[in-house]
């Protein structure tokens, strides 16, 4: 067991998908030899070599487009999005390629690869650095789609991800690179599609992703020493494919349920989420589905404003309060 | 008239008499196919759209007839050529074409999609550009790995000006990648000429040297030429020394799409064009290589007799069982996403 910030769990999670399948390999822009942006690729390069490990020039196309050819054709490649806003500009492979060639081609074609990005707000980037994505590649049918919140769920999640049959997007938080987590050593391997609850309550379900998953356990405690509130907080981590066993049997149990998501409003994950607890859970509900996200709007830079924009601890605890209390 | 005696040592050029009847076989399969193809779509059994690649069947041929077998072709929505080109049975690719559950993906695909791996078809791209990165990625494979396939990469005089071409073409070079790109340069992107839209007059030979490669420009209606200019292009590949992109002048003798009349083109050009149709041109070379006309007779006998029995065989084919709906959205061969 050892602490490891997030950071450090997605080098470690590379390193050990690539130590034990060569035909995992690694590309991207300024991710070997700089060790990446955020600097959550560091040795990469020295320990797999140039051929594994490899720098790309900005063609996010050429980068997603390459990843596919090989992953087609017998690799099973990670390729990096620097900012996941840049999925913007190769989302042609996001939406059209990666998901829909093996039902095209009647299961002819099949794409194992790994798309990394950094996801979410909180580094004063502005509205073009800074977008939680989620909900893009959430709706489009043959993706499947992560997002961790802890350093042993990068590592579980990033193995499972890689030894995955079909394209995952892995939306990694820039604001968590450096949070600090426990890890058990050895070979760590999740599974996908499986929520984690995080604080078992009886009042409330608080659902959460990646950044959000923080501060919706900060609420909870908030709501508990403050108020007596006693709330159940769930990691979601995969939203394709989505557990929603665990989510329904929390909602059956607490009788509410809240969605914490970082992503604008309109069809945002949570959006997605509460509609199946309405039409499935309608008689355990207590009162109504409430989504607390940030508002349809883009992201401002100024430190100010970006923390006032996205929900905050207080926010999640206010609105829990307001609801449960109204 | 009088007729040379046949023989293999007079045919023995670079090409030889062998090569020379399986181009131009694959060059009437196209032709009949692609004609039928457009027959049937008159007869409404053929919907959707199709994009038909009459008048460039030499490029088609002459790639294809100088691959080796595990060789991959990455095509765009103008794919048919390509995907009969490799061997893929006609009444697979008709069978598509018409929604039929013999088709190639059991009509999941359609016209603009066809893909047979097990003939080294990776796949027709719909979208303008997506695949030349794709073709990057599997070359980049045959690299790592150590195999000695070639990924070949076909795709329109239009497709030069899309991102994605520039992406590709910088990628491969600096990679060095087995990768050959052809461009077919049939005059026009969808409905307006190339050269209103593009700054350069040849739409890919001019832009070679952005990337450092050799400007390649070609005859794509010389069967002969096509295959010869494939073959240096495959051995630069395979002996490591990065990719080509090749320019083949051809023409597109019907619209973009079945949706097109082509009324844009000035009068006479389609004329001009045909005066220089691939089959003619081929026929003509068979000929001065002493193969006689019975033996072209017999092989478009031949050809016209598997496109009508394909033909028959799809209209006899029962559609796609409505269970196939959902399948192979993901590798467990569902569609579920969540529990």
């Amino acid at each position: 067991m050892a602490e490891l910030t997030y950071r450090d769990a997605v080098i470690r999670g590379i390193a050990q998908e690539m130590q034990r399948d060569e035909d995992v390999v690694f590309l991207g822009e300024d991710v070997a030899k700089a060790g990446g942006v955020f600097k959550a690729t560091v040795g990469l390069y020295e320990k797999f070599g140039p051929l594994r490990v490899r720098d790309t020039p900005i063609s996010e196309q050429a980068i997603l487009g390459a990843a596919m050819g090989a992953a087609m054709t017998g690799l099973k490649p990670i390729a990096e999005i620097m900012f996941s806003d840049f999925f913007a500009v190769c989302f042609d492979y996001i939406a059209n390629e990666f998901p829909k060639s093996r039902y095209m081609t009647n299961g002819q074609t099949k794409c194992p690869l790994v798309v990394r990005t950094g996801n979410g707000a909180g580094s004063r980037f502005g509205a073009q650095h800074s977008q939680s994505v989620e909900n893009w590649c959430m709706m489009i049918p043959g993706l499947k789609v992560v997002a961790p919140s802890s350093p042993v769920d990068v590592i579980g999640l990033l193995a499972a991800s890689v030894r995955d049959p079909d394209p995952v997007i892995f939306l990694e938080h820039k604001s968590l690179y450096a949070t600090k987590g426990e890890v058990p050593d050895g070979e760590i391997l999740d599974k996908l599609g499986t929520a984690k609850i995080l604080r078992p309550g009886k009042d409330a379900t608080i659902l959460a992703l990646a950044l959000m998953v923080p501060r919706a356990l900060a609420a909870a405690e908030k709501l508990a020493a403050e108020h007596g509130i006693d709330c159940e907080v769930i990691d979601v981590r995969s939203l394709v494919p989505l557990d929603t066993q665990t989510i329904l049997s929390s909602v059956a149990k607490t009788h509410r349920a809240f969605s914490v998501e970082e992503n604008p409003r309109l069809c945002g994950w949570g959006a997605e989420i509460m509609s199946i607890i309405a039409d499935e859970a309608f008689y355990d509900l207590d009162g109504p589905l409430v989504r607390i996200t940030t508002p349809h709007c883009p992201l401002p830079s100024a430190d100010i404003l970006e923390d006032a924009i996205l929900p905050s601890v207080d926010r999640i605890a206010d609105r829990v309060r307001k609801t449960l209390q109204a | 008239m009088s007729k040379k005696p046949v023989t293999s040592t007079a045919l023995n050029d670079d090409i030889g008499e062998d090569k020379r009847l399986e181009l131009y076989r694959l060059q009437v399969v196209i032709r009949e196919a692609e004609q039928r193809a457009y027959d049937l779509f008159l007869q409404n059994l053929v919907k959707g759209t199709s994009h038909l690649s009459l008048g460039q069947e030499a490029v088609a041929a002459g790639f294809a007839g100088a691959m080796k077998k595990g060789d991959l072709s990455f095509c765009t929505y103008r794919g048919h050529a390509h995907t009969l080109a490799r061997g893929v049975p006609i009444e697979k690719v008709l069978g598509e074409l018409m929604g039929r559950d013999n088709g190639l993906m059991r009509g999941k695909g359609g016209s603009m999609h066809l893909t047979s791996e097990e003939h080294g078809v990776m796949g027709s791209y719909a979208i303008i550009g997506a695949h030349l990165p794709i073709a990057c990625g599997a070359a980049w494979r045959a690299q790592y790995k150590k195999q000695d396939d070639v990924s070949v990469c076909f795709f329109g005089d239009g497709t030069t000006n899309i991102g994605a071409f520039h992406e590709a073409l910088n990628f491969a070079a600096v990679w060095k990648l087995p990768v050959v790109f052809v461009c077919e340069n049939n005059l026009y992107m969808e409905y307006t000429p190339i050269g209103d839209v593009t700054a350069v007059p040849s739409p890919a030979g001019d832009r070679a040297s952005a990337y450092g490669l050799e400007k390649i420009v070609i005859d794509g209606n010389d069967a002969d030429a096509v295959y010869r200019a494939a073959q240096t292009a495959y051995d630069k590949a395979r002996s490591g020394k990065g990719p080509s992109l090749i320019e083949c002048l051809t023409y597109r003798y019907s619209g973009h799409s079945r949706a097109d009349p082509a009324k844009y083109r000035p009068e006479g050009e389609l004329e001009r064009w045909k005066q220089r149709d691939p089959i003619k041109i081929y026929k003509e070379r068979l000929k001065q290589f002493g193969i006689s006309d019975d033996q072209i007779a017999k092989i478009d006998a031949e050809v016209k007799q598997e496109v009508d029995e394909a033909t028959e065989k799809c209209k006899a084919s029962p559609t796609p069982p409505l269970e196939i709906l959902t399948t192979d959205v993901y590798a467990d061969g569902g569609f579920a996403w969540r529990n």
